[in-house]
């Protein structure tokens, strides 16, 4: 396919940062290509004629369901910090934030 | 045992032909023998399944046993099931073991079925062809250097292998059909909102809808029947009622309109595909059906607009995975923010991370308005085309695939390529349909499949109309040399 939405290698490294995913530079250039390819994809839709019509967010016609403000989950608090790569007294732990 | 229908297996198990854990056993030996050849689990539980099959035994012992007590089944691994691990099929979540089982779990459990192993599936459920897990493809048991689709490629192997009677699956933008299409099973995309999403791992929220596998549309319904219903705990489940889908499988066909879109059969369609397509359309009106010729102008934008859509909400969704709280963390982050870029970088394939990119740039300032509300626009145009088209037809038909299942590798390296895969699939997920494959001829020995699309809620009509199907044709009954 022809491209005519070419995303650059910078942009690539932007929306990266943006998604918080460490690309090696390296890849930088062959996602470029692939994005762009989708992009072209995805670029169809411009030539949809969509005045007055009502963006459509949801399947289903219905409103938030909601429910009392009353305590529903007791969550096992250990078993759940089981599952952390590393966790203390109780915490999550992560590199320090605050110098 | 591995070719007896869901109610050929019940009666066998309560006239003690076979216990349930013989039953068990013998699809364990199976699997034990048989999937390296396809790779279709992740994960195997046998000791777990050997307990609930006793368990199972119990229930008939005691004349309490259901349909489903005692029938083995696969789930997906993005269903979580608590103290198995949930994978995902990815690196991410390698070593997370689920905390509490998804509700569609609980209640297949409550039904008495058998869980055996979580099923091999495209990371994250983005794909077609099931090459983007972490834990390696899935072979297709009609054909080992096939692909078997995706996302849910290895529950639909696992099924085709007769590995087990029944698979669950989700089905985001085909990803229950197209396999089921591509390893000929019968495979149903509920409505959405039909079967609660908690503990489903999300991909994109107002697509993702599980649903499952089986050899015919008698079983579907069985397995819908027991995974189907309100859950207050999903915010966009139906208050719905849960007709009988068994009983409703008997409703006569005659009378019934099938609407045939003309987009559906235009360029792209493999001949002898369409050609298998066309042989089911000419048996329906010979069963009583009218074939309507109707159009669906907007639904050639369904893979674009898809495309805006599912990494929008991919994006988000995915945020969850940080490092912090579960899933896999990077080694020696230097501060939090490489902690968070590296764990993602490293822990996500290419494919996910791919989308997640597309959905960041849709939704980023200054293209928001011309990608992401643009897509949820024509997002409406294409559910307001089967809006019109249910007011002159109870159902509509058309192929699920272009084509038979391709081979390993051929379109890895094109994502676009892997993308048009769903076009036929993709737009029953933007307007939240109900939709079922089932398979209606053989290409070169590999199977294709027919898709019957409904109205919201008619699942019990697109059962009854597969069923009747069924009735008059063996195409359902064909199984890959492994499973005879």
């Amino acid at each position: 396919m022809k491209k005519t939405m070419s995303l650059e290698p910078e942009q690539v490294r932007r929306v990266a940062d943006l998604a918080r995913l460490a690309v090696p530079e390296s890849d930088l250039a062959a996602y470029a290509d692939e994005l762009s390819r989708i992009l072209d994809l995805v670029d169809q839709l411009k030539g949809a004629d969509t005045n007055a019509v009502e963006p459509m967010a949801h399947p289903l016609n219905m409103v938030q369901r909601l429910r009392s403000d009353e305590v529903s989950e007791h969550p096992d608090r250990e078993a759940l910090l089981k599952l952390a790569p590393e966790s203390e007294s109780g915490h999550f732990l992560v590199p320090r934030v605050i110098e | 045992m591995h070719n007896m229908g869901v109610r050929a297996l019940a009666d066998a198990l309560a006239s003690r032909s076979f216990s349930a854990v013989e039953l068990t056993r013998h699809f364990l030996a199976r699997i034990e023998r048989l999937d390296s050849q396809f790779n279709s689990l992740i994960t195997l539980t046998a000791e777990q399944a050997l307990a609930e099959a006793a368990q199972a035994d119990a229930r008939l012992a005691a004349g309490d046993a259901g349909p489903l007590t005692g029938i083995p089944l696969i789930h997906k691994d993005i269903f979580l099931t608590q103290g198995v691990r949930t994978s995902c099929a990815s690196k991410m979540l390698d070593n997370f073991i689920a905390p509490y089982s998804a509700t569609v779990v609980e209640k297949l459990r409550a039904a008495g079925c058998v869980s055996l192993g979580k099923a091999n599936m495209d990371e994250f459920a983005m794909g077609s062809s099931n090459e983007t897990s972490y834990y390696g493809p899935v072979r297709n048991p009609w054909d080992t250097t096939r692909v078997p689709g995706g996302s849910s490629g290895g529950s639909a192997a696992a099924v085709a292998a007769g590995l087990a009677p029944l698979a669950t699956g989700t089905d985001t933008g085909g990803s229950i059909r197209q396999p089921a299409a591509l390893t000929g099973l019968t495979g149903l995309k509920p409505t959405y909102g039909r079967c609660s999403r908690w503990g489903i791992i999300a991909f994109a929220s107002s697509l993702d809808q599980a649903g499952g596998f089986s050899r015919s549309a008698e079983d579907m319904a069985y397995l819908l029947a027991a995974m189907a219903g309100f859950d207050a705990r999903d915010s966009t489940s139906a208050e719905e009622a849960v007709p009988d889908y068994v009983a409703a499988l008997d409703q006569p066909l005659a009378g019934l309109r099938l609407g045939r879109p003309r987009e559906y059969f235009a360029e792209g369609l493999d001949p002898a595909t369409g050609a298998a397509v066309e042989a089911a359309l000419a048996q329906y009106q010979k069963l009583g059906a009218t074939i309507v010729d109707i159009s669906l102008p907007s639904s050639t934008q369904s893979v674009p607009t898809y495309y805006v859509v599912a990494p929008a909400e991919a994006s988000s969704n995915l945020a969850r995975f940080d490092g912090v709280r579960y899933g896999y963390r990077c080694a020696e982050p230097k501060n939090l923010t490489d902690l968070y870029m590296r764990s993602r970088g490293e822990g996500f394939g290419r494919e996910v991370q791919r989308r997640i990119m597309i959905g960041a740039y849709v939704l980023s300032h200054g293209y928001y308005d011309a990608y992401y509300l643009q897509a949820q626009k024509v997002r409406q145009l294409i559910a307001s085309d089967f809006d019109a088209a249910f007011e002159q037809v109870d159902l509509i038909i058309g192929p699920t695939t272009q084509a038979p299942a391709f081979k390993l590798g051929e379109k890895a390296a094109d994502p676009v390529a892997m993308y048009l895969n769903d076009i036929y699939t993709i737009a029953a997920n933007l307007a939240g349909l109900p939709a079922l494959s089932m398979p209606c001829g053989l290409v070169d020995g590999l199977p294709v499949g027919v898709q019957l699309i409904g109205p919201r809620f008619a699942e019990a009509r697109l059962l009854a109309a597969a069923h009747r199907y069924q009735q008059h044709t063996d195409w359902h009954q064909q199984v890959p040399e492994v499973a005879r």
